[in-house]
């Protein structure tokens, strides 16, 4: 257990937890690269949050259906026998797989749900990698009565085809997206073309905090009710701060929804874990902090895979989550800042976490989450047993079902 | 006097609205671009949008994706089209403007983009994912070497966007005619005379529009409303679907045709 009783939390007057700019930026990362059509848009939306983030009723509303709706405050589990596997610090896992829908895609999606029927936007698009959010966008759609249409990489399509189901069922209309690789980095792009084309009624909803500002920092404010409850939860359970938070990182919202609360506590260590796909020595990978460089990419400047030239690379992960060449501008000034740290894991060590866990606490994590236990397992023998690390259980696992049995050749 | 000056005012002073084509570097295939080219300028184009192809072209309809997908297949690259424009350079006084996404230019360097342009005899650059407010460092190294960085307005934009968008405009601004990705469309946009007028109010540096514009008929619409159009989508279509042997001919004949309902 970290030494500090975690009660104080005050912003220190370099507080990495005031970024952004006004201007949008992190650092030298963010801002707003996007074309003159979408301008307004951005800066009516910046206008429209700005008014209501402090809003008292907003925020009465969005509170009470993140407890009776979504099923909030998740839980943070002490997993012995993962620990007793692993041999070393405890490990704990904060189980947004529990919220409703089956990860924390939920709580952003809910918060910009409010938001686009505040603004009177009566017709939502957004983007899914894996489909969770665009599960949770179809949900939020279907409860809040707007019109919901989702795109969707083919090759995702046809990974996580459950989603697909869910998305149908829930009364979406699911678009899939033919263009360069087929997948998240693709979606991304079609969602802003139908925005550009009918921004006057349509509300882009994005599900990670990436693209221009204020994305980034909207989706990073309503996802960082995750850290405000692992802070509240520690207290209760040890007294203190835990000593690591560690977190898979695509776009990076669950991350950065971990992090955020912790940012100006330097004793608490943040790890980002990235999709090393095949290995990150290969050119199928995901690890944009890692082995990326800055550019532009989806309206912000961040850390992207791209070649000498300035083109974006594919990425490649076995999870549909992680597979981007983009990361959020925030986390961009954080491996700058050195605050946090980002390692990799490859799609065989997230496989093989996902059934270590599976097997000794019941629980099947979503692949993207799987990267994140499978380096608690590799940190947690290098660390004293009275250590805690926290593990953010972004989703759950049922989605990738038929990725798992085809990569492990469990199929009858 | 810029070249872009001296071209948008011997237009107004003679009446005529200044035709301006676009093209993707490297497509069809490697060597079409140059041919294109001379054809639009001898059917009387008197600017050149020379197309930088980007892996993610988020601003694009299907026609212009499809055709920075295939460049970029064909190995194009930025020096590609910095050669196009030298070559273009030494025959023509057409002017030519490099436009692209933003990524592909940040990867050479703002200085030594803004060199090697002005080398090969460009006049500037348009870039659509480049707005005002991250410009800075861009606008100081295209000023040094003498480089336009044209200004794009759209239908939505809002008083204050269009008054920081024409604050520093110079050659001409880019007016985006409806709120949409680029393509071919049957209809114009019934505000475009409004918004349009809403530019003039607050500039008299020409105005040029584009997006959708694809027909003669689009083109007497524009008469007495703006300086100048720009084809891109259209033209696209037209490289693609044109015989190899037949392309600089077929493409000075589109370029006639909208030149002719320019006067």
């Amino acid at each position: 257990m970290n030494p500090s009783d975690g009660s104080a939390n005050t912003q220190p007057a370099d507080s990495l937890r005031s970024l952004p700019e006004a201007s949008g930026h992190f650092g030298e990362y963010g801002g707003i690269y996007m074309p003159e059509t979408l301008m307004p848009a951005v800066e009516e939306l910046a206008a429209a949050y700005d008014r209501l983030k402090d809003d008292a009723a907003f925020n009465q509303e969005l509170d009470a259906l993140l407890s009776e709706y979504v099923g909030r405050p998740t839980p943070l589990y002490f997993a012995p026998r993962l620990t007793a596997a692993a041999g070393g610090a405890k490990i704990y896992l904060k189980r947004e797989d529990l919220a409703h829908t089956g990860a924390h895609k939920i709580n952003n999606a809910l918060g910009q749900g409010l938001l686009a029927r505040a603004m009177g936007k009566p017709r939502i698009v957004a983007e899914t990698g894996a489909g969770q959010h665009g599960v949770a966008v179809a949900t939020v759609c279907a409860m809040l009565d707007l019109e919901c249409v989702v795109y969707m990489g083919a090759l995702d399509v046809q990974r996580q085809e459950l989603n697909v189901f869910r998305m149908k069922i829930l009364g979406a209309e699911v678009v899939p997206v033919e263009s360069g690789s087929r997948t998240l980095k693709d979606a991304i792009n079609e969602a802003i073309r139908d925005w550009v084309t009918n921004v006057r009624t349509t509300y882009y909803l994005l599900g990670s905090v990436a693209g221009p500002h204020p994305y980034p920092l909207i989706v990073r404010d309503f996802q960082a009710v995750i850290g405000h409850e692992t802070r509240v939860q520690m207290r209760a359970i040890a007294g203190g701060l835990p000593d690591v938070l560690i977190a898979c990182v695509g776009g990076g919202s669950n991350a950065i929804g971990l992090f955020h609360d912790f940012l100006d506590e330097p004793e608490v260590r943040l790890v980002g874990v990235e999709a090393a796909g095949h290995g990150v020595e290969t050119d199928k990978h995901a690890a944009t902090i890692g082995k990326g460089s800055p550019g532009v990419l989806h309206g912000a400047r961040t850390y992207v895979l791209q070649d000498e030239h300035g083109q974006i690379a594919e990425a490649h992960s076995i999870s549909a989550g992680l597979d981007y060449p983009g990361v959020g501008p925030e986390h961009s000034h954080l491996q700058d800042s050195g605050r946090a740290e980002y390692v990799a894991v490859d799609d065989r060590a997230a496989l093989a976490a996902l059934d270590t866990l599976s097997r000794t606490e019941g629980i099947i994590p979503a692949l993207e989450s799987a990267h994140a236990v499978a380096h608690a397992l590799e940190l947690a023998p290098t660390l004293p047993a009275e250590q805690v690390i926290v593990v953010n259980l972004s989703g759950r696992g049922d989605k990738d079902m038929e990725t798992v049995i085809d990569a492990t050749g469990l199929r009858p | 006097m810029s070249r872009l000056d001296s071209i948008f005012g011997a237009a107004r002073a003679e009446g005529r609205l200044v035709a301006s084509i676009y093209l993707m570097v490297g497509h069809p295939d490697p060597g079409a671009s140059l041919e294109l080219a001379r054809g639009a300028l001898d059917g009387g184009a008197e600017v050149l949008e020379i197309g930088v192809p980007f892996s993610d072209p988020l601003a694009d309809g299907p026609t212009i994706q499809a055709a920075s997908f295939e460049a970029l297949e064909n190995g194009v690259t930025l020096n590609d089209c910095l050669d196009l424009v030298r070559t273009l350079r030494a025959e023509s006084d057409a002017a030519l403007l490099l436009m692209g996404y933003v990524n592909p230019f940040l990867a050479a360097g703002w200085d030594r983009l803004a060199r090697d342009a002005r080398e090969a005899g460009a006049d500037g650059f348009i870039i659509p994912d480049l707005p005002p407010e991250e410009a800075g460092a861009a606008q100081a190294a295209f000023a040094e070497y003498g480089l336009s960085l044209i200004p794009m307005l759209a239908p939505t934009s809002s008083a204050a966007r269009l008054d920081l968008g024409t604050r520093q405009a110079a050659g001409f601004i880019y007016c985006v005619a409806l709120t949409g990705t680029t393509g071919v469309r049957t209809e114009m946009d019934a505000d475009l005379g409004a918004f349009l007028q809403r530019v003039r109010d607050r500039s008299d540096v020409p105005l040029v529009v584009g997006f959708g514009i694809s027909t003669p008929a689009h083109v007497t619409r524009l008469r007495g409303i703006a300086d100048g159009f720009i084809v891109g989508s259209a033209f696209v279509r037209l490289a693609a679907e044109t015989d190899p042997s037949e392309r600089a001919a077929a493409a000075a004949e589109f370029a006639r045709g909208l030149a002719a309902a320019a006067r």
